[in-house]
C-alpha cells in the first residue's frame, strides 16, 4: 500500500511542501485532514521537498495531516457511461450518481501529431443566423465568444448546446453561480440534450485549484469519444477565470509575472487547451466554443489578446446580439462555398449594407439631413437587427438565407444590392409582388 | 576523449530539471533522462557548482528526484543532407511523417526518429580526383535532390586544408556510406558522408565573404515589391494583431517568393495553418519550375501545443537548414511565425531560471538574442566564387497589437524592412493589411525612386486630407486636395490592394509590376480638370474599376491590351490640354 506521509512543513496558498521520497512530478496525492480528503497534485519537485496543489485549497490542512501518494497523475473516466452526467472539476458526481472509474484516461494528454490532423470542411449547424451564414461554425474549430460580463453568454451557450448538430457535448463550467450551473442542468435537460452530454462544472464557491482542472478533464474525456469516432462540441465557460486561477497560482509560486500579473507562459497554456480541437484522419473531431469575458470590454487585455492569437477567429456578443464587426470565423471559407451557391453573395452583399447602415446611423446622429438611400438604409438596418441579428432568431440556414433576399427585398431594388445578376435572376423573391414584409 | 559523463536529478520544476554531476559538462550540451525505460532530451542552460539546469524538450510528468540523466557531450546538432525537402520536420528534426507511422495520432513523449532516410540510395557524381586540396564547404560532388543538385560538402566543422585520398565513382550511396576520404597535413584521415551534422545555434561560416544585400527578392506582391522590398540576403518583419492577416501574408510568400528553396517555421502557431500548407502545397504547381511546391519546401513545426523547449530549438533548427542550402550557391527565404512565440519561449525559461526580468519578464538577452537570429541571414560568396543567400521574414505578434512591446522593438533594431499590419486596415477588408504610412524598407525597390516617392507622398497627402475631412466634412476641403485624396485612394486601391483570391491578381511579376507603376506614376502627376467633387469621385471610382479588372487579366493578353486603351481614352477626356 502507499506510503503516508506525515511531514507537512510549509502551507502558502493552496500549494503544500511535504517531505517524500519517490514521488513523480505531477502525480496525484491525496491529502487526509479531519474534514476530508482532498485530491492534490505535485507541481513541483526539490531534493526531498514535494510541492503539492490541493485542490480543495489549503484552508483546515494542519502541519500535522497525512498525504498519501497514489502513483499516476490525474486520471477521468472516460467513454458512454459518462453521458447525462455532472461532474465537480475533480471528477467526482454532483448527480448523486455513482462515481466511475471506467476507462481511466490521463487529463492533460499528448499533443496531437500535425500530420495527422485534416484541413476542416465540415459545417457545424446551430440554427443562429449570425453564426451560421456569417460566420459559420466548422468542425474543430476553435473560438472565442468575447464578451463583457452581464451580457447573455451563458444562455448564448445553452442555446448552441441544445440546438446543434453534433454527436456529443462537453460542458467544462469554471467559476459560474450557483444559478447559472443550475441554469446550463436545467435547460440541457428541458430540451432532452443531457442524455448526449457530459458537464464538469466548477462554481464559484468551489475551490479555485480546480477551476484549473476543467479544461483539461473537458478535453480528456472529449478527445476519448472523438477517437471512437465521434464529433465533440467542447463549450467552455468561463475560459477568464480559468486564466485568472492560473494567475493565483502562479503568483503563488513566487512566478515572475510578465503582463498584468499574468504568468508569462499564459498563451502556452491556453494554448496546450485550445489546441486539442481538431479534425482526426480517419476517427471524430474536437470542436471548441469557449466563453471568454473581457475585462472593461478590452480586447487588448491578456486574457482575450492571447486568446486571439490561438484561435481561429472570434464571436464578439455585445448589447445582446452577435456583432458582426469584430466577429470572424477563420474557417468560414472551408465551408461556406458548399452550403447553397448563394450563401457568400447574401452574406458579403447584407454586411457590406449593414456597414453602410451604421455609417448612416453616425450622419443621422450628427444631425445631417437623410437622402431617400439613407432611409432605405435605415429600413433595412433595422430589418436587420430584428429577423437576423437578434439572437431570438432560430432557424435553418437555408430559411435563414432566404430571409436575407426578403429582407433585401424588401429595402432595395435588385440593382442597389449589387449583385449580379444570375443570381437575382434565380433567387430574388418575386412572389412577394405586390406585398411588403410584415413586421 | 573522456566518456561523457552522468547525473542525477534533484529538482523538477515544469520543463526544467536539475541535475548534479561529477564530471565536466558543457553549456548547452544535450543530454538524455532516463525514466523507466524513456529516454528524454534536453539541454543543459546553466552550469551552478556541480549543479546544471537543463531545459526538457518533452513534457516532464512522472520524472522523479534521483533519476539518472546521461549527458552526450554533444551540442544540440541537426543532421544535414539529402532528403530534407519536402519534409516536415519537428523543432528537433524529428521527420513527423515517419513518428505519425509509428505512434499514430500523437506525439509520444521521447520518440527520437533520424531526420534522414538510412536507406534510401542517392545517384552520387563526383566533382574532384584523388589529390585535389579542399577545405571546409568545398563541393566533392552531388546527388540530385527533388530540382537540385544536392552537393555533398566537406563538413563544415574541419578546420585547415585537405587532400582527396580517395573518392568514389559515380554510383548509388546511402548518407551512412562514405563517399570520399580526405586526410589533413598530419596524415589523419576523416571520411566524407553525403550528410552531415551541425550544431543548430552556430552560423555555418564556410564562405569567403558575407556580402551586402542589393538584389531585390520578388514577392509578387506588389505593395511589398514596389513600396517596402526584401532584398535577398536581407531581413524583415511583420508585426501585426491578431486577425491582422500575417499568416495568411506569409503563407502567400511562400508560394510566390522568386528564390529556390523555402524554409516555413511554424513557431508556437496554430496546427491548423500547418496543416494547411502540408495538405496544400504538394499540389500546387511551382510556377517556375511547374513541380509541386513542396519540392522547395521544407517545413519546421512546433506548433503552440507542442513542449515549449523545442519551439525555442525551432527557429534555430530552420535557420541551420537554411545556411545549409545556401552553402550550395541556392537562395533560400525562411520564414518565421511566429518570434514573438520563440522569444516566449525564452520568457518562459528565464522565469523558471528565476534570472532578473527585463521588460514585460523578458530575459534581459532578448534583444542580443534576437539580433544574433536575423544576423545568420545574409548573402555570401562562396569558396568558388558562386553565391548564396538566406533571407529571413519573421512575424512578430506583439502583446495587444501595440508595437512598443519589447520583441517588436528588438526586432525593428536589426531587419531592414519592416511591414507593419493593421487591424484598422483589415477590418476594413484591405489586402493585404499593411500600413504604407508606418512600413519603411532600407532596401532598393526595382521602382523607379522618384516614382516610388511620389507614390508614398500621396499616400500621406490623401491620409491628411481625409483626417481633415472627418472634422471639416467634404464641403470644406478644397477640390485639388479632394483630388489628391482620391489619388491616393485610387493608388491604394487599384495598386498596393491584391485580391488573394484571384489567380491573376494575387501575384504580380517584376515586370508588370514596373509596368503598372509607370502607368500610376502619370495619373498622380497629371492634372484633371473636373467641374467638382461629385465628377471627381465618379471619375475616379470608374477609373478603379477599370483598372479592378485590368488587374485580374493575364499580362499583356488581349483583355489586358483592350483595358488598357480603354483607361487611356478614359483620361485622355479628363486631362489638362497642354
Amino acid at each position: 500500500m502507499q506510503k503516508l506521509f506525515t511531514n507537512i512543513q510549509q502551507i502558502v496558498g493552496d500549494v503544500v511542501t511535504v517531505e517524500a521520497e519517490n514521488i513523480g512530478n505531477t502525480e496525484l496525492a491525496q491529502v487526509i485532514t479531519k474534514r476530508g480528503t482532498s485530491l492534490a497534485q505535485v507541481i513541483r519537485l526539490d531534493g526531498k521537498k514535494v510541492f503539492l496543489q490541493v485542490f480543495a485549497g489549503s484552508r483546515g490542512i494542519s502541519t500535522g495531516d497525512k498525504v498519501r501518494f497514489l502513483g499516476h497523475p490525474m486520471r477521468i473516466a472516460t467513454g458512454n457511461m459518462l453521458l447525462g452526467r455532472i461532474f465537480n472539476g475533480s471528477g467526482v458526481p454532483l448527480d448523486n450518481g455513482p462515481e466511475l472509474t471506467d476507462n481511466l484516461v490521463d487529463i492533460g494528454g499528448l499533443s496531437v501529431n500535425p500530420v495527422k490532423r485534416i484541413i476542416p470542411d465540415k459545417m457545424i449547424r446551430t440554427g443562429i443566423p449570425m453564426i451560421d451564414v456569417f460566420n459559420s461554425l466548422v468542425e474543430s474549430q476553435k473560438l472565442p465568444i468575447f464578451s463583457i460580463a452581464g451580457e447573455p453568454y451563458n444562455e448564448l451557450l445553452a442555446r448552441i448546446a441544445t440546438q446543434v448538430e453534433v454527436d456529443i457535448i462537453i460542458l467544462g463550467g469554471m467559476g459560474l453561480k450557483h444559478e447559472d450551473y443550475l441554469f446550463f442542468r436545467d435547460s440541457l435537460e428541458e430540451h432532452g440534450a443531457l442524455s448526449h452530454s457530459v458537464v464538469f462544472m466548477h462554481t464559484a464557491a468551489d475551490p479555485v485549484v480546480e477551476c484549473l482542472l476543467v479544461p483539461d478533464i473537458s478535453l480528456a474525456v472529449a478527445e476519448n469519444f472523438a477517437l471512437e469516432g465521434k464529433r465533440v462540441l467542447v463549450l467552455l465557460t468561463d475560459m477568464s477565470n480559468f486564466c485568472d486561477a492560473l494567475k493565483e497560482i502562479a503568483i503563488t509560486m513566487q512566478q515572475v509575472p510578465s503582463n498584468r500579473g499574468y504568468p508569462g507562459d499564459l498563451y502556452s497554456r491556453l494554448a496546450a487547451r485550445y489546441e486539442k480541437a481538431v479534425d482526426f484522419d480517419t476517427a471524430g473531431s474536437i470542436t471548441i466554443l469557449a466563453v471568454t469575458t473581457m475585462p472593461g470590454d478590452d480586447v487588448t487585455h491578456p486574457i482575450p489578446d492571447n486568446t486571439g492569437y490561438i484561435t481561429e477567429g472570434q464571436f464578439y456578443l455585445k448589447n445582446g446580439v452577435i456583432e458582426p464587426f469584430g466577429s470572424l470565423s477563420r474557417l468560414k471559407q472551408l465551408v461556406n462555398s458548399k452550403t447553397r451557391e448563394d450563401h457568400r453573395m447574401i452574406m458579403d452583399t447584407m454586411i457590406q449594407l449593414f456597414a453602410d447602415y451604421r455609417e448612416t446611423l453616425e450622419k443621422q446622429a450628427m444631425g445631417f439631413q437623410m437622402s431617400s438611400w439613407d432611409v432605405k438604409l435605415l429600413k433595412y438596418g433595422k430589418l436587420f437587427e430584428d429577423k437576423m441579428m437578434s439572437l431570438k432568431v432560430n432557424i435553418p440556414l437555408e430559411k435563414a438565407l432566404d430571409l436575407g433576399w426578403e429582407i433585401l427585398y424588401n429595402c432595395f431594388s435588385p440593382e442597389e444590392t449589387g449583385i449580379k445578376k444570375s443570381m437575382i435572376d434565380k433567387y430574388w423573391p418575386h412572389m412577394y409582388e405586390n406585398k411588403t414584409y410584415s413586421r | 576523449m573522456t566518456e561523457p559523463g552522468k547525473g542525477r536529478i534533484t529538482k523538477i520544476s515544469g520543463n526544467m530539471v536539475t541535475v548534479s554531476f561529477d564530471s565536466p559538462v558543457m553549456q548547452n550540451e544535450v543530454a538524455y533522462i532516463l525514466h523507466s525505460g524513456e529516454r528524454l532530451k534536453s539541454e543543459i542552460i546553466r552550469v551552478r557548482g556541480n549543479l546544471a539546469e537543463m531545459q526538457v524538450y518533452e513534457a516532464t510528468d512522472g520524472l522523479k528526484i534521483g533519476e539518472e540523466v546521461g549527458f552526450t557531450g554533444e551540442l544540440l546538432s541537426v543532421e544535414l543532407g539529402p532528403g530534407m525537402l519536402g519534409q516536415i520536420f519537428d523543432g528537433l528534426q524529428n521527420p513527423l511523417p515517419e513518428i505519425a507511422k509509428q505512434c499514430g495520432f500523437f506525439l509520444q513523449r521521447g520518440v527520437y526518429i533520424r531526420a534522414l532516410s538510412d536507406t534510401q540510395d542517392w545517384d552520387f557524381t563526383p566533382l574532384v580526383k584523388p589529390g585535389d586540396k579542399v577545405r571546409a564547404g568545398d563541393k566533392i560532388g552531388f546527388v540530385v535532390e527533388k530540382i537540385f543538385k544536392h552537393y555533398c560538402m566537406v563538413p563544415f566543422s574541419l578546420r585547415g586544408t585537405f587532400e582527396i585520398k580517395s573518392i568514389e565513382g559515380a554510383g548509388r550511396f546511402t548518407i551512412r556510406e562514405a563517399v570520399a576520404q580526405i586526410i589533413d597535413l598530419n596524415k589523419k584521415v576523416y571520411p566524407v558522408y553525403l550528410s552531415q551534422n551541425w550544431p543548430v545555434k552556430i552560423p555555418v561560416r564556410a564562405y569567403t565573404e558575407k556580402l551586402k544585400p542589393g538584389e531585390p527578392l520578388v514577392t509578387r506582391m506588389r505593395l511589398i515589391d514596389s513600396l517596402f522590398p526584401v532584398a535577398r540576403g536581407g531581413t524583415y518583419c511583420i508585426p501585426g494583431p491578431f486577425g491582422a492577416g500575417k499568416t495568411v501574408l506569409q503563407q502567400l510568400i511562400s508560394r510566390h517568393a522568386e528564390v529556390d528553396v523555402v524554409i516555413i517555421a511554424a513557431c508556437g502557431e496554430r496546427a491548423g495553418e500547418v496543416v494547411e500548407t502540408l495538405k496544400t502545397f504538394p499540389a500546387i504547381p511551382d510556377p517556375r519550375t511547374n513541380r509541386p511546391l513542396s519540392d522547395r519546401t521544407v517545413i519546421i513545426c512546433n506548433t503552440s501545443s507542442m513542449p515549449v523547449a523545442a519551439r525555442e530549438s525551432s527557429v534555430y533548427t530552420a535557420v541551420t537548414i537554411a545556411e545549409y542550402y545556401r552553402q550550395m550557391g541556392l537562395h533560400v527565404l525562411l520564414l518565421a511565425d511566429s518570434t514573438s512565440r520563440w522569444a516566449q519561449a525564452m520568457r518562459e525559461m528565464s522565469g523558471r531560471l528565476e534570472e532578473i526580468p527585463g521588460e514585460e519578464a523578458f530575459p534581459a538577452y532578448l534583444e542580443s538574442r534576437i539580433a544574433s537570429f536575423y544576423e545568420r541571414a545574409g548573402m555570401v560568396r562562396l569558396y568558388d566564387g558562386s553565391t548564396g543567400s538566406v533571407t529571413i521574414g519573421g512575424t512578430v505578434s506583439p502583446a495587444g497589437g501595440n508595437f512598443d512591446e519589447p520583441v517588436t522593438q528588438a526586432t525593428l533594431k536589426v531587419v531592414g524592412a519592416f511591414h507593419g499590419l493593421s487591424r484598422s486596415l483589415s477590418d476594413a477588408r484591405r489586402y493585404p493589411a499593411i500600413d504604407p504610412l508606418i512600413s519603411w524598407s532600407k532596401y532598393k525597390s526595382f521602382i523607379d525612386g522618384k516614382q516610388k516617392e511620389r507614390g508614398q507622398t500621396i499616400l500621406h497627402k490623401g491620409f491628411d486630407v481625409s483626417q481633415m475631412m472627418k472634422v471639416i466634412g467634404e464641403e470644406g476641403t478644397s477640390l485639388s486636395d479632394y483630388v489628391d485624396y482620391l489619388k491616393a485612394e485610387f493608388f491604394d486601391f487599384v495598386y498596393l490592394q491584391q485580391n488573394a483570391f484571384d489567380a491573376v491578381d494575387e501575384a504580380t511579376p517584376k515586370e508588370r509590376q514596373i509596368y503598372v507603376f509607370d502607368f500610376i506614376y502619370h495619373i498622380l502627376e497629371s492634372e484633371f480638370i473636373f467641374e467638382d467633387k461629385d465628377t471627381a469621385l465618379h471619375f475616379f471610382l470608374h477609373l478603379r474599376q477599370l483598372f479592378k479588372g485590368w488587374n485580374t487579366t493575364p499580362w499583356q493578353n488581349e483583355v489586358f491590351e483592350k483595358t488598357e486603351k480603354e483607361i487611356r481614352a478614359l483620361l485622355l477626356e479628363r486631362l489638362k490640354k497642354g
